[in-house]
């Protein structure tokens, strides 16, 4: 992997540094599929880049890293830019320093390959309005993570206020494995459902979708409450024939289903990697209308 | 049957419920409807099989340890298999459970695609049985029907079974009649018995039509699973989307603009330990009569109203009926056979001198075969096909090659060495599409030469697409029939290729061709006489 380091400059340099050294490496016009815009800070900049090109293995993409630094300093982009065989894209990491910090899309817009799919992630913290966000307006899709945010619950109540079609939340990626093992277990008819508790670590930001999302489809009271952790440890639904549907995973790993009249069954239930779940929104690009619907429920419940 | 409602509170519901609760075993569209969990939009669920058994027949051989068993980890990593899934192996064997479990854990480990993880290998163990007998042994089955009874209580799979036959066809008939016999190959009413089988289907069409007799005596044709792999292939898949979701080729995609269609099978290795299979059989009913006449299918068939089994069968179908062989076979077919020669830097024996093969044998290991499609898209449009063993390297490809433009406003100098546009499917290695097309050489003059736009499926999607029988076991145990071919498609496959084989019986023997090489000169001469050239892969 080669790394070039560009100080003081403008979107144009890079754009042309870019193809220069698209060129020098012989591949003029790799087939990228997206550009993935990450918003983040110092802080958690590594992880984001990490999982970011983690994902672009089955994503090829060009990923723009925009990094706010002091805005007191004067305005001043600098540009870190790395291509080669970690990554099957190119990575640009763009450190903005004073006012330049408020015109990030003035940078971003010119480097942002044509007609292709834009994606911006916040791996911390997002605008409460992520479609009105000066980035989040160059997207397609918008990815945000309620984990980051102090208060997820709120959060996530708010997503639902500013909701526009292509918001997605990593909260909600993580659910897959539960909902898709919930799902199929009742592609075999449960009956109604009268009641259910999800299970959580205390402050869990991915347990409250959980149970609006349960709630909403089968139209009953899901609470959630707090358990040992670690994530997500159980779910129950009281069927109204009686009896309980329990999904109960200790380990963060393997579960165990049970239901009225079956045996009791083991599953896979993984926790999976930031850059799994980047791959899981990349792959589809459509309005995720059923996250919308469980926000908007969850926001309704609580009011 | 294990399963009981629990407690019934209101018996009329519950009984309605129970008779139900069994028959719904997989994510299909009236399990989608009937789910509450499930929403069309909700595109991150994927399908999921419901509660079943694998029970797989030559669990020792090769295509198991290579393919099937990597496939199941594979499809158990990614969410995909149902909670209490079990396998059970089946073979001439002195194994206990643990031993076959120790089979399975080894291929997992040497050729699954998709990571190692630990508590999906567990959740997988705790399903896997084996079932040790020779096919001739009722007990061994009296046992397994037995077996199969306990999974079910013990694990929740609801009398749902698959058996999958990965085994010499010679013991079809032994194996269904034993799962007749025992009662296995009946489904009690809302649960399945399905049975998966491998190519061959037959070595012609009688043989074909008898061994489906055998198994259809047993299971009905909507019970039968035909793993024709390609099918499973996602290049394969993508023909129908390439020429159905796009509005660039379909306008193009006749006699109005292309000139012919060369589908390439080709392999580099020679026949290995496969001779006892091999001898006899030959590349054309080895894979021209499946692999490459589904390619051949797929390519030229008309757009299926929808994408369900019966419309895409019933496309797949006419076309091949549609299938017209040359006039004179002689000069319309070649075959060949490999003799000594270097193969990729290696030397390498010619076909007779293989272990097991007899002196004399006529057995083409290389076949080129010339057909038309007689209908109102594809008439005069030739359809080369050729398959072998020893040849250059490995690659299986459609090409679409275009006519010549009607005009070129350039000198002759110019455009000299300008050839036909093409449109390339490659199938395998490196799967993609590859469009040629030509374009001017930078300069200051005016020179045209072929160059070559490349889609790569690796680029663009990568490490996504599973392997094909990955997507054909699910599709099995979903009970999903598409990409299966039926036994209709089959026969029209040994019609068009039993003329064929009756006529080089009785003609002379196949052309020799040095190992690494493209086959015989006969098949360049064949494509000379119609003013083409194969592709030089």
């Amino acid at each position: 992997m080669s790394t070039f380091n560009l100080t003081d400059t403008t979107a144009s340099k890079i754009s042309a540094t870019l193809t220069k050294l698209r060129h020098s490496m012989g591949a003029p016009a790799i087939g990228m599929v997206l550009t993935l815009v990450v918003v983040c800070d110092e802080g958690n900049q590594y992880d984001a880049v990490k999982a970011a090109t983690e994902a672009a293995r089955e994503h090829p993409s060009r990923i723009l890293i925009v990094i706010n630094r002091d805005p007191r300093e004067p305005s001043r982009a600098d540009a870190e830019i790395r291509v080669g065989e970690a990554t099957p894209g190119e990575v640009v990491l763009l450190r903005l320093y004073g006012e330049l910090t408020k015109h990030a899309d003035s940078v971003i817009s010119p480097l942002l390959l044509t007609d292709i799919p834009v994606v911006v992630w916040w791996p911390g913290g997002a605008p409460a309005k992520p479609a009105e966000d000066a980035i989040g307006k160059l997207g397609s899709r918008r990815i945000t993570d309620a984990l980051a945010a102090t208060d997820a619950d709120k959060a996530l109540r708010s997503r639902s206020a500013g909701y526009t079609p292509g918001d997605t939340d990593l909260a909600w990626t993580r659910l897959t494995p539960w909902r898709s093992l919930l799902a199929a277990a009742f592609d075999q008819p449960m009956g109604k459902v009268a009641g259910g508790v999800v299970e959580a670590a205390s402050g869990n930001a991915s347990a409250p979708l959980l149970a609006a999302w349960l709630s909403y489809r089968l139209k009953a009271d899901v609470k959630v409450e707090d358990s040992a952790g670690p994530g997500l440890t159980s779910v129950r639904l009281t069927l109204a024939s009686g009896g309980d549907l329990t999904v109960e995973r200790g380990d963060a790993r393997l579960a165990t289903l049970s239901r009225p009249g079956q045996p009791t069954r083991r599953v896979a239930l993984a926790r999976r990697p930031t850059a799994e779940l980047l791959a899981e929104e990349l792959r589809r690009l459509d309005p995720d209308d059923v996250y919308h619907e469980t926000v908007r429920h969850m926001a309704e419940q609580s009011r | 049957m294990s399963k009981k409602p629990a407690q019934p509170a209101a018996p009329a519901d519950d009984a309605h419920q129970a008779a139900t609760a069994v028959a719904a075993t997989a994510t299909t569209m009236d399990v989608v409807a009937a789910n509450p969990l499930r929403d069309p939009r909700d595109k991150r669920l994927p399908r999921v099989a419901g509660p079943c058994v694998l029970v797989l027949f030559g669990v020792t051989g090769d295509l198991a340890k290579k393919k099937l068993l990597p496939a199941i980890y594979d499809l158990g990593n990614r969410g995909l298999l149902p909670p209490g899934f079990s396998l059970v192996g089946f073979a001439r064997r002195d194994w206990a459970h643990e031993d076959f479990a120790q089979v399975t854990y080894e291929a997992v480990k040497e050729h699954a695609r998709t990571p190692f993880r630990e508590e999906v290998w567990k959740q997988l163990s705790e399903g896997i049985h084996f079932n040790p007998g020779e096919f001739s042994d009722d007990g061994a089955f009296d046992c397994l029907a037995m077996m199969l009874k306990e999974i079910d209580e013990t694990r929740g799979t609801g009398g749902n079974y698959a058996f999958y036959l990965s085994i010499p066809p010679k013991f079809f008939s032994q194996v269904v009649e034993q799962l007749k016999r025992t009662g296995l190959a009946n489904a009690p009413d809302g649960s399945w018995r399905r049975v998966v089988i491998e190519k061959p289907f037959g070595h012609d069409l009688k043989s074909a039509k008898e061994l489906n007799a055998t198994v259809n005596v047993v299971f009905p044709e909507s019970s039968v699973f035909r793993i024709d792999h390609y099918l499973g292939k996602e290049t394969v898949q993508n023909i129908l989307a390439l020429r159905f979701a796009n509005e660039l080729y379909e306008p193009i995609w006749n006699r109005g603009y292309v000139d012919h269609v060369q589908i390439t099978m080709a392999e580099d290795i020679g026949i290995g330990s496969r001779a006892g299979y091999y001898d006899g059989i030959g590349a054309a009913r080895d894979v021209v009569q499946n692999h490459l006449l589904q390619l051949l299918a797929l390519v030229a068939m008309e757009d299926p109203t929808s994408f369900d089994a019966d419309s895409l069968r019933r496309e797949k179908e006419k076309v091949l009926k549609a299938v017209r062989l040359p006039h004179d076979l002689s000069t319309g077919t070649v075959r060949g056979q490999y003799t000594a020669g270097w193969q990729g830097g290696e030397s390498v024996v010619g076909y007779l001198e293989e272990e097991g093969i007899p002196q004399d044998s006529k057995t083409d290991t290389y076949a080129a075969i010339k057909l038309e499609v007689a209908n109102r898209r594809w008439a005069g449009v030739p359809f080369y096909l050729r398959a072998g063993k020893r040849l250059g390297r490995r690659v299986t490809e459609v090409a679409v090659i275009f006519q010549r433009a009607p005009h070129l406003p350039f000198s002759k100098d110019d455009t000299e060495i300008l050839g036909q546009n093409a449109l390339v499917i490659r199938v395998q290695p490196d799967e993609g599409i590859t469009v040629r097309f030509g374009s001017k050489v930078p300069g200051t003059a005016m020179e045209v030469r072929d160059v070559s736009m490349d889609f790569a499926y690796g680029e663009a999607f990568m490490e996504s697409s599973p392997e094909a029988y990955e997507r054909l076991l699910l599709d099995v145990l979903i009970g999903d029939p598409p990409l299966f071919p039926h036994q209709r498609e089959v026969e029209l496959g040994w019609k068009i290729l039993d003329p064929i084989e009756d006529h080089w019986a009785t003609h002379g023997r196949p052309d020799g061709y040095e190992a690494g090489t493209w086959g015989p000169p006969s098949a360049d001469e064949m494509l000379a006489r119609d003013g083409r050239v194969w592709r030089r892969l």
